[in-house]
């Protein structure tokens, strides 16, 4: 049975989502934040973290972004393989809700329209979209806008085999280590660990978008994230670069097959403003 | 401990400073970030002056998002300010007294903040919000075809920041982890 679904409705719920993803933080977040201000050994890192907390509070209440940069826009959509879209083109109703969605919500824009160029678009366009094709007849949006203070510290390792798990501990270590304060941690760290190059990239990517906190379902994994945490949190960084026990809030890792010949490993590293918002059409 | 200080600053008041203080800083600061440093690096190359009066001037690493009516301005967290490294030397050169962002500084930056009295401040990154509590005016002074990235001049009140790199080149990000 076919689902037919009007275009018109994906631009009018990307609009609200870019809207509501930059003024309020989903509750696993929030919970996360509260739990780090808790937990804090540092005086100055627990200050950071009130601050944090007060600062979500303002963005809701006044509806000031929570952040200024309100991201390059990222759009993940799950398509049921019995939908039909009709009244236009997909593609331009995805980026015509981010036009509405930055400019309704006084959203900074802060894309340029040519890397090398560098002249701003204006309305934030175009977002970054990846379509996946899923069985059903429901269509899954995220929406994750990005930051490129975090993103701009993310990495990608193509590892050799013989590197193992250690390999991959050191390079996940390696990344937040660079990142250091750069990065406005506390930190969600996205990991990918196999496919190709791009797929470990987008892996590192979507697990960004997991609810915090929730652990792979592998076991082996399971403990890696558990692990790294640690390791991360051991290294000190703290909130806001400025020393303490809370360098990363949670560490979210996917995997996938790879060739016999490599060990992909992509580190997406998110701030604390780690924003994910989910509809279902 | 906790300062608090009137902007702009002189080398004195700035040489009080030490890093780790957590300082409320009161008075004038102009807003530049990535491209509004690239046009003034040009503009100087081509020998003309700056837009800014720059002796004694802070500058915050500052993109802000649009404001709301009735508001001086949106969201107004700090950006990362070691994009800004390779155009900072020349400006402290010229009498740049104070930079406001976060994250980590190159050898050149620190070398120029030491040799002209200098001071390097982190906000919190990612409480724009709470930032723009604290500032009370803005406006445009030039570069308005850049966008978020124009310069601004704004005026803020006990905005808040911690002293990370002071004259003598103490850097708290070395010293924290």
């Amino acid at each position: 049975m076919i689902r037919t679904i009007d275009v018109s409705l994906i631009t009018e719920r990307i609009c609200e989502m870019c809207i509501k993803a930059n003024h309020v933080l989903s509750d696993d977040m929030k919970e996360a934040l509260q739990e780090a201000a808790v937990s804090e050994q540092s005086a100055l890192g627990k200050k950071i973290l009130h601050q944090l907390l007060n600062n979500l509070t303002i963005a809701q209440e006044e509806r000031i972004p929570i952040c200024q940069d309100t991201g390059m826009a990222i759009v993940f959509l799950e398509i049921g393989q019995d939908v039909h879209f009709e009244g236009g083109s997909m593609e331009e109703a995805v980026q015509e809700g981010v036009r509405e969605g930055y400019a309704k919500g006084y959203l900074r824009k802060s894309v340029v329209n040519d890397p090398i160029l560098r002249e701003n678009t204006k309305d934030n366009t175009p977002a970054v979209i990846h379509y996946s094709i899923v069985p059903g007849e429901k269509v899954k949006i995220t929406f994750a806008p990005k930051g490129f203070g975090s993103e701009n510290m993310s990495r990608i390792f193509m590892l050799k085999p013989s590197d193992g798990i250690e390999g991959i501990k050191e390079a996940i270590l390696t990344a937040v280590s660079n990142a250091g304060p750069n990065a406005c941690p506390p930190l969600v760290v996205g990991v990918g660990i196999g496919g190709d190059f791009e797929k470990a990239a987008l892996m590192a990517k979507q697990a960004l978008t997991r609810q915090t906190g929730a652990h792979s379902d592998l076991p082996h994994i399971h403990a890696l994230e558990q692990e790294l945490l640690q390791k991360i949190n051991a290294l000190s960084i703290g909130p806001g670069g400025l020393g303490g026990s809370n360098t990363a809030l949670a560490v979210h890792i996917d995997t996938y097959p790879t060739h016999i010949a490599g060990l992909p490993v992509a580190v997406n590293i998110c701030c604390h403003v780690n924003r994910h918002v989910v509809e279902w059409l | 401990m906790d300062k608090y200080i009137k902007m702009p600053m002189d080398e004195e008041t700035a040489a009080q400073l030490k890093c780790g203080d957590y300082v409320y800083l009161t008075g004038t600061v102009y807003v530049a970030r990535d491209a509004a440093h690239q046009r003034m690096t040009e503009a100087l190359a081509r020998g003309e002056s700056l837009p800014i009066p720059i002796k004694n001037a802070a500058i915050y690493y500052m993109g802000p998002s649009p404001a709301r009516e009735g508001r001086p301005i949106g969201s107004a967290g700090p950006t990362t300010s070691g994009r800004m490294d390779k155009y900072t030397p020349a400006l402290l050169d010229l009498g740049l007294r104070a930079m406001i962002g976060k994250g980590k500084r190159s050898q050149e930056v620190i070398d120029a903040i030491v040799r002209n009295g200098a001071v390097y401040f982190a906000a919190v990154g990612g409480a724009g919000a709470l930032l723009s509590k604290c500032i009370v005016k803005s406006e445009l002074v030039c570069y308005e075809d850049l966008g978020a990235e124009a310069i601004l001049k704004i005026e803020v009140k006990d905005f808040p920041v911690i002293t990370v790199i002071d004259r003598d080149g103490n850097n708290l990000y070395d010293l924290s982890f």
